[in-house]
């Protein structure tokens, strides 16, 4: 294959998230959005209360329909967090769901720059142009579809392990139980009564 | 329990350990000991003969060593399977064989003494961990007595010594004289809350399991005089309120004030000096017995199962789930989730509905039978490739193929692929692209935070699982730190090719951090192995360049390490003060030098 090249001229959407006050509250979230329009490949940037809600995301769709956005940039909440619900929102709104990059501005700057506003929100245009930078350079990517085992096993044969694989085993999925003593029970076996029933252990 | 031994739908493999787990969602292959019984699991009818005639008595270890079992047994009567068990390093009869009286009065000839261990491997595309919990052992708590007094028993021995299917039929008796005890009382918090002894955790059940016991003492033994210290009473939980007022209702007295210290008096009582809180004085309380309420610690084999199936841990030493709140089963690593203790203390009702919670997390992964696999893998560049070998060398699960001697070009399993770029970072030719974290997106990133005031930046890198999920835990803690820091994330520290570094200390980042699960935790195995390696390489090269060593850091921080993450902020940027206008200015020049001889 080839090394991929990216897109000729990219057309970047920035949304500068609130997060209700979570970001506002120490970002000035409207000036994060008027320095980013400055970046190369911008062609949209604004601020927005709350980018993951119903309203939020059709906003953004919108956006991505009229000004033909090839791809955004999603500041607001860690991507451990919201990466999937944005991706998918970019994927309905039929771009490639690779095409996106947030910049943490929640976890990794309001919150832990609450007394520092003018260096957080200085922090904070820098995080925006460091996403700006990649989503400029972001590739279309596409899974591959692969078969998945249907079994599943479980470590350890005591209460939580039985209840997973009786649940699993009831639906119809095969299960390999593992537990390393001789029978399985675990710690509950062992206990005379249980709260709050006051009934038998096993 | 036994609907789970005779379930079609379920293979029950006992006496048995995971060592090995290869593959990753939906392809899992696990490598499975399964230790040899000696007894035939489908012929034994656990008639009982064979132990009658075993000469062999051992501690019974389902009743706490209360009673004694031989070595051939049943683990308990209910067990399941039902088979019984030789414990063969117990056993007399073996190699050469000199005792087998087990053998010879076993009339369904299942006992085998050839048996050995086999190894047993399944295929499987989901994983749930459900490796319980060890209870906590008060040894060490020593002015309790546990060790010295026989009176002192721990929750976990009180239980079978009140259980109907226990040593003494469900009779309380003392362990000394064998006497039902006319007074009792219980310490609670043993190993739990406590920063020197045991864990700093609340281990959640044990308030309510003490309660249980008051009221079924008391329900045996109305007269009995049952006194609990305790610091605080946590009945939480759906129901436990009522029960809590029941048992003091019944008469139980709650002690506010953990005990001091315990005597043993004459008739083997026991002297507990309790200060008591209020008063500010010190009370001494007489009792024949004393029970602790031990805490739980997480099971001695999550350290194992961590390495093998490349987890995190929180602090508490239980397994880390995705997220606590909207993932609580989900391991951050696909395809494996989490039920009951192995995550954290809980009781009875909480296991089972993680168990469920758990079940149902994984059809909805396996119920399609397929899925999109992720698409960030490392590609070669065939054209590229100088068939050196070093990406083969270096890939943490074989992913990578390529002929050496037959000269042919390296190529990527994208199924095996799991993502970490270390081979992208470790390829002296460049050929290999790591998709999504492409050299080009991650010096894009660089250049662009350096390209105003750099003297005044921290670059740094930080692994998707650990080191950035540590920083989210930061924020999500509130913990403050200085705002100079920004984090390029890579899903491995791996990934961090030398080239970066260059590229940053010649665009004039005064401190460059790297940063990474630790050794051991890596989610790709061993992936940052590779990293040291690579970043002590660039150490001895900066050096030589006239460029301080300490403006590169390569520091571990795990996922739960949020104060360790801030801290080291604060470290960083106490460096990054110390690093002067004239260090960037040398560093900036020698390494566009360097570039230039390298062009020529």
């Amino acid at each position: 294959m080839q090394k991929p090249a990216h897109g000729e001229s990219p057309r970047i959407g920035v949304y500068i998230c609130h997060c209700g006050l979570n970001i506002s509250r120490t970002v000035d979230c409207p000036k994060v959005a008027s320095e980013s329009a400055k970046f190369e490949h911008v062609a949209l940037s604004r601020d927005i209360q709350y980018a993951c809600s119903g309203p939020g995301q059709q906003s953004i769709r919108d956006d991505i329909a009229e000004l033909g956005l090839d791809r955004l940039v999603i500041a607001s909440c860690s991507p451990r967090l919201h990466e999937p619900t944005f991706r998918q929102m970019i994927e309905s709104a039929g771009l490639n769901p690779y095409l996106l990059e947030m910049a943490n501005l929640r976890e990794q700057c309001s919150w832990v720059h609450i007394k520092e506003p003018e260096a957080a929100t200085e922090k904070a245009v820098d995080l925006v142009r460091m996403a700006v930078a990649r989503a400029a350079r972001l590739e279309p990517l596409q899974g591959r579809k692969i078969p998945l085992n249907k079994r599943t096993l479980v470590i350890g044969g005591g209460i939580a392990g039985i209840q997973a694989a009786l649940d699993l085993a009831d639906n119809g999925y095969e299960v390999v139980l593992v537990e390393k003593k001789a029978s399985i029970g675990g710690q509950m076996a062992q206990l005379d009564k249980t709260f709050p029933t006051m009934d038998c252990s096993i | 329990m036994t609907d789970a031994g005779r379930h079609p739908g379920i293979k029950l493999l006992t006496l048995s350990e995971v060592i090995d787990v290869k593959g990753y969602i939906g392809n899992f292959e696990a490598r499975i000991l399964k230790k040899a019984r000696y007894v035939s699991e489908q012929d034994c009818t656990a008639c009982g003969d064979c132990a009658d005639v075993c000469p062999v008595v051992r501690p019974d270890e389902f009743n706490s060593g209360l009673s004694t079992r031989r070595a051939i047994y049943s683990p308990f009567p209910q067990a399941v399977p039902s088979a019984y068990v030789i414990n063969i390093n117990e056993c007399l009869g073996h190699n050469p064989v000199v005792c087998a009286k087990c053998a010879e009065v076993c009339e369904k000839k299942c006992i085998n003494f050839h048996m050995s261990d086999e190894e047993v491997i399944e295929h499987v595309g989901s994983i749930v961990v459900a490796t319980g919990l060890e209870a906590y052992d008060p040894t060490e708590l020593d002015e309790y007595g546990y060790t010295r007094y026989e009176n002192v028993l721990s929750s976990t021995e009180f239980e079978r010594l009140v259980s109907a299917g226990g040593p003494t039929g469900g009779e309380l008796i003392r362990p000394t004289d064998r006497m039902p005890p006319k007074s009792i009382g219980f310490i609670q918090c043993v190993g739990s809350r406590s920063a020197k002894k045991g864990a700093p955790y609340c281990s959640n059940i044990c308030c309510m399991n003490t309660v249980k016991s008051t009221l079924i003492l008391k329900e045996h033994y109305p007269n009995m005089d049952i006194k609990v210290f305790y610091i605080d009473i946590r009945a939480f939980g759906k129901g436990f309120e009522d029960l809590y007022k029941k048992s003091r209702s019944l008469g139980v007295q709650y002690i506010r004030g953990l005990p001091g210290n315990v005597v043993e008096t004459g008739e083997r009582g026991l002297r507990i000096a309790v200060d008591n809180g209020a008063g500010g004085k010190i009370a001494f309380h007489n009792l024949d017995m004393l029970i602790l309420a031990v805490g739980m610690k997480p099971s001695k084999t999550t350290k194992k199962i961590q390495e093998m199936l490349g987890l995190q841990l929180s602090p508490d030493g239980f397994f880390l789930e995705a997220h606590p709140k909207l993932q609580p089963v989900d391991a951050a690593t696909k395809g494996i989730y989490f039920a009951g203790c192995a995550e954290g203390p809980k009781d009875i009702k909480e296991s089972v509905t993680q168990g469920s919670a758990a079940a149902a997390r994984v059809v909805r992964l396996l119920h399609h039978g397929e899925m999109l696999s992720d698409p960030i893998t490392a590609e070669v560049v065939q054209e590229e490739c100088k068939i050196c070998g070093k990406c083969a060398e270096v890939c943490p699960y074989g992913a990578i193929s390529v002929d050496v001697k037959r000269k042919i070009a390296a190529t990527v399993n994208p199924a095996a692929c799991s993502g970490c770029g270390t081979c992208a970072a470790e390829c002296p030719f460049n050929s290999i692209v790591m998709n999504h974290f492409t050299d080009e997106q991650i010096v894009g990133q660089i250049e662009s935070v350096l390209s105003e005031d750099p003297a005044t930046k921290i670059v740094a890198f930080a692994c998707n699982w650990c080191s950035y999920a540590g920083a989210d835990y930061a924020g999500v803690s509130r913990l403050q730190y200085p705002p100079t820091v920004r984090l390029i994330r890579t899903m491995c520290s791996g990934r961090v090719d030398e080239s970066f570094i260059w590229e940053g200390f010649a665009k004039g980042a005064p401190v460059i951090l790297v940063s990474g699960c630790h050794i051991g935790d890596c989610h790709y195995i061993n992936a940052n192995q590779w990293t040291v390696k690579r970043i002590d390489k660039i150490h001895k090269k900066i050096e030589k360049l006239a460029i301080r060593p300490e403006r590169l850091q390569l520091e571990w921080v795990s996922a739960a390490e949020a104060i360790r993450f801030a801290r080291l902020m604060e470290e960083i940027e106490t460096l990054r003060r110390g690093v002067t206008p004239e260090e960037i200015e040398h560093t900036v020049r020698v390494l566009a030098e360097r570039k230039k001889n390298n062009n020529e």
